[in-house]
């Protein structure tokens, strides 16, 4: 059986665990060995993005070590992959032993929707999730990894699924890493925005493949009072209704 | 005009707070988006002629000064004057020097953002002269004594209501009583009261998209039609325009020509597209006497050869505005100097130093839009990290941020450390939720201020699995 390595994400790790069991289940259920392996801390991305390369290039090389020897690294993250994929081997020095460990990895790394569908191959899914979702299309995963369809076909999969597109679901949510605490204003007027379409939709769920981007527009939904669910997508790939939404408890889930 | 961009977080804010920025920015904004998706959508092989506009711009900055030499040598054979200017300064006084030497009263002025960036306008007040801009955008932003708040359309950031009441302040001779209710009104009054300053100006000075090395041309494109006009009916024109604006041949600017109108306005070229060649030859029905160039460096040349070089592919489209978020949300004028949005936030520390500037490539989410619709295939995102790296090498990074990053570098690089904070922060962060959410967190006011913060489940994912394991 092909080993899986999944790597949970920082965020997953400490937020929202279910999000990584959710992911576990999906892979182990297309028929892989999932490993969670030792050593794993967070990518780096917030030290690339803050311009401290050194520090990036550390954890970039604790994560290779940790990832080595996998089939395939899968990531609940458009963004966590994206560092992996893309930006890893930008940050060695072509030719080096570094860089080439980097290519391998990446070539290795998929971010978890993608992986269904084009390693795994998933054509059907036993699942089942009473909702009427939108998709947000999460930026790195978008135009990093061209994740598009991916999310949107394993969704209609799921029995109770039905799927309505907002406008803009590639406009950025506002979250942006460290953005959304350095300038909240302006962070907090583009969620304002991703928030008008979202309702505007008529769903009544979220549905986004990165925690960040989901826990912005989870935080301004509720503080706005509406009762929109937010759900990562291997939520209702997994047919997890039984955790509550984001920033909801198991009251407001009844 | 002095850069403000040390003041963006509070200009934002402002231009946030701001009403009739914002009814402007969503009255147009998406607009721009919806104009340039249908070009695109019409042109089968519109991506592929970006890889060539990339292609024929990243040849030029290779052999940047060849193009130049054989650019000034063919303009000097057509008759007309080369000048190079280091800095701002430089040229500035070399055009002062010019208009000095035509005893010029009235100059009227295409579009042009390189004459923002040497502030022109202000040189030549001060110098008695009477310069008038005489593209409309650029001439409401002229009479409000402002910066222009787009690269393309300077004057986007006003409402019909603002520019009607400009023009009743200003044009003062014109009927009280006269009806400036709607847009084709204020256009007409516009022109009329340029119409004069054509056939009475000494000097007209223009900006160039394009400089063709193999003619010694530099092209215009307007909608107005008011290029021609400035640069025709004055006996001295000038055009004052930047180094990297060479491209080798007419066929080159044509390619550019192409992408450059249907990324700016969705229109497959532009309404005028003018080439300007030396100045009037003997068989000409008319043109100018004298023809100058002024060629500005102003630290472009330092930006060679450097991980910065992309950004002299700018061809001044400004998609990238129309398709940021943050632009669009705050708008021009937020970014404190002559170009603002994605952009902007790269040119700007180059031209002012990142010690002046370092707000601009940090207030971006790198969501990748600039990128993904840039004409030339510009990375946007990766220099402004390139900026943030530049910032944190010459320790600008602002100190708390630059401590948060050192405890959480500290506490990455070592699992076990790493696994107990985090397993200590899963446990405060679900404890501090009510109703699954925390409303205030004293640390993270920047988040809770707004939204509430999702709580945490309780345990981290390592642990669980672990658990789950034995
Ligand atoms: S960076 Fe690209 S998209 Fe932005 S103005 Fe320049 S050419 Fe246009």
């Amino acid at each position: 059986m092909p080993r899986v390595a999944l790597f949970p994400t920082c965020l997953v790790d400490v937020m929202r665990p279910s999000v990584g069991f959710a992911a576990a289940r999906l892979i182990e259920q297309a028929g892989f060995a999932v490993t969670v392996p030792e050593g794993l801390t967070c990518c780096g991305q917030p030290a690339f993005n803050s311009g401290d390369r050194k520090t990036a290039r550390a954890l970039a090389r604790r994560t290779m070590t940790a990832l080595a020897g996998f089939d395939f690294v899968v990531l609940p993250s458009g963004s966590c992959a994206g560092m992996m994929v893309k930006h890893y081997p930008e940050l060695f020095e072509a030719g080096s032993a570094d860089h080439t460990a980097a290519l391998a990895l990446a070539a290795r790394t998929h971010e978890l929707t993608a992986f269904l569908v084009h390693i795994a191959r998933v054509n059907n899914l036993a699942s089942e999730f009473p909702a009427r979702a939108t998709y947000h299309d999460s930026c790195a995963g978008l135009r990093e990894l061209g994740i598009k369809s991916e999310p949107r076909q394993l969704l209609k999969k799921v029995a109770g699924v039905t799927l309505m597109e907002m406008e803009d679901a590639e406009v950025c949510c506002g979250f942006g890493g460290t953005f959304c605490v350095k300038y909240p204003e302006i962070s907090t007027r583009m969620t304002d925005k991703k928030v008008e379409r979202i309702i505007a939709s008529g769903a009544d769920t979220v549905v986004a493949g990165d925690l960040g981007c989901l826990m912005t527009m989870a935080g301004r939904l509720k503080r706005l009072g509406s009762d929109i669910r937010v759900r990562h997508v291997a939520e209702v790939l997994a047919g997890d209704y039984a955790t509550p939404p984001l920033a909801e408890d198991d009251g407001d889930a009844a | 005009m002095q850069p403000e961009t040390a003041r963006f977080k509070e200009l934002s804010r402002a231009a946030l707070a701001n009403d009739q920025l914002q009814r402007s920015m969503v009255a147009t904004g998406p607009q721009f988006v919806l104009k340039r998706a249908k070009a695109r959508a019409a042109l089968p092989e519109f991506d592929d002629l970006r890889n060539a506009a990339r292609d024929i711009k990243n040849h030029v900055l290779a052999h940047l000064d060849v193009y130049l030499e054989k650019f000034e040598a063919r303009v000097q054979a057509a008759g007309g004057h080369v000048h190079w200017a280091e800095t701002a300064e430089e040229a500035r006084a070399i055009i002062l020097n010019i208009c000095a030497a035509k005893k010029a009263r009235l100059i009227t002025k295409g579009k042009s953002m390189v004459s923002e960036e040497v502030g022109l306008n202000e040189a030549l007040e001060g110098a008695g002269h009477t310069p008038v801009e005489t593209d409309l955008g650029e001439y409401l932003i002229q009479i409000r004594n402002e910066r222009p708040s787009h690269i393309i359309a300077p004057a986007v950031h006003l409402r019909r209501e603002q520019i009607e009441a400009d023009f009743r302040r200003v044009h003062t001779d014109l009927d009280p009583a006269r009806d400036l209710s709607h847009i084709p009104a204020l256009v007409e009054e516009a022109r009329r009261v340029l119409r004069q300053n054509y056939l009475d100006a000494d000097v007209g000075i223009t900006g160039a998209n394009f400089l063709v090395a193999g003619t010694g041309s530099a092209i215009i494109v307007t909608n107005e039609g008011n290029g021609d006009l400035t640069r025709l009916m004055p006996e001295t024109h000038i055009v004052i325009t930047s180094i990297e604006k060479i491209v080798p041949t007419l066929e080159d600017a044509s390619t550019l020509l192409r992408v450059l109108a249907r990324s700016a306005t969705g229109q497959d070229i532009s309404t005028y597209t003018t080439l300007m060649t030396g100045p009037r030859r003997a068989a000409d029905p008319d043109g100018p006497e004298e023809f100058h160039i002024v060629l500005l460096d102003n630290g472009r040349s330092q930006v060679l050869g450097t991980e910065f070089q992309d950004m002299l592919r700018c061809i001044r489209c400004g998609a990238c505005l129309n398709h940021c978020p943050v632009y669009q949300a705050v708008g021009g004028h937020a970014y404190g100097w002559v170009y603002p949005g994605p952009i902007g936030s790269v040119v700007t520390p180059a031209l002012i130093g990142i010690e002046n500037a370092a707000n601009l490539p940090n207030a971006s989410t790198f969501c990748g839009r600039c990128e993904d619709v840039c004409p030339v295939r510009i990375p946007l995102p990766r220099l402004l990290r390139h900026w943030r790296e530049r910032e944190f090498e010459q320790h600008l990074t602002p100190r708390t941020v630059r401590s948060g990053l050192g405890a959480w570098a500290f506490l990455a690089k070592r699992p076990k450390l790493y696994g107990l904070a985090m397993r200590l922060a899963a446990r405060f962060l679900n404890w501090r939720g009510r109703a699954g959410r925390i409303a205030s967190l004293p640390l993270a006011r920047g988040w809770t201020r707004t939204r509430d913060l999702p709580a945490a489940q309780g345990k981290t994912f390592t642990e669980l699995w672990r658990e789950r394991q034995k």
